[in-house]
């Protein structure tokens, strides 16, 4: 079966998709990243859609689930490169996708996740400092 | 409003959907459509094409080019054989759904054309009606 090839850089994992998708490719996709965000134990996935000429509310709905279980997986998304034409759109369908993080190209969405990836290590070493203080 | 162009699809599988959203961007592209204009019909046949496969169980869209004086528009018909709905108020409003879907596709996809129209009974399939002038 036809699949959307997700490539590891670093700690990310990067999909580009080129194709009109029909409904099964969108959720092998789904479960491929579930799967890889969790083989790989990588902390962020971006998504590229700036080929795709439509998002409705299936796909839509996808790209809120991967978000999702990439968060309950500890990884962030950022979803870049949307067409202007395709964010009217689906605003007038009626979804905003909420809780999505986005970014006008990869680039810039490299540098969300990196920045994301930052700050959660800084975190997690003023809690080591915190409790070497308390013993 | 005379009809220039017509042509109709079988909405059998996935793919088929996929076909439907094609067809769509070419005719709204011959009739001169802007990108957002595309953009809207091509959206919103994909929810109606894939309402008429997954829960009318398959049909077919019939696409046709009108021009009315100076306008020029797409007129998409997409017909099931399926169960038909019961309440179509309850089916147009957003987050109502029978399916795995978000429940934006009846209301979303009228609210992407200019003219929209459905009918349906239990029993005796649905039809929609999409009309989008340029």
């Amino acid at each position: 079966m036809e699949r959307i090839p997700i490539l590891k850089m670093g700690d990310f994992l990067i999909v580009t998709i080129q194709v009109d998708m029909h409904d099964r490719l969108a959720l092998a996709l789904q479960d491929d990243l579930t799967t890889k965000i969790s083989a790989t134990n990588a902390k962020g996935v971006l998504i590229d859609i700036s080929s795709l000429e439509i998002v409705d509310s299936f796909i839509g709905r996808m790209l809120s689930n991967i978000s999702g279980m990439a968060r309950i997986l500890d990884a962030q998304t950022v979803l870049t490169g949307m067409q202007p034409a395709v964010a009217i759109t689906l605003v007038e369908l009626g979804l905003s996708l909420p809780g999505i993080r986005t970014a006008l190209n990869v680039e810039r969405g490299m540098s969300l996740l990196r920045a994301s990836l930052a700050e959660s290590d800084d975190a997690t070493s003023e809690d080591d400092v915190d409790a070497s203080h308390e013993m | 409003m005379p009809l220039t162009k017509c042509e109709t699809l079988a909405i059998r599988a996935e793919a088929d959907v996929v076909l439907v959203r094609q067809a769509v961007r070419k005719l709204a592209i011959e009739q001169g459509f802007g990108l957002v204009e595309q953009t809207k019909i091509v959206t919103a046949a994909s929810e109606i094409a894939r309402n008429t496969l997954d829960y009318g169980g398959g049909g077919e869209a019939v696409l046709e080019c009108h021009t009315d004086g100076i306008r020029k528009g797409l007129r998409l018909v997409f017909s099931d054989q399926g169960p038909g709905i019961k309440d179509i108020g309850q089916a147009m409003r957003d987050g109502f759904t029978t399916g795995g879907g978000l429940g934006h596709g009846l209301g979303g996809a009228k609210r992407l054309v200019e003219e929209f129209d459905i009918v349906s009974a239990p029993g005796s399939g649905t039809r929609v009606t999409l009309v989008r002038w340029k």
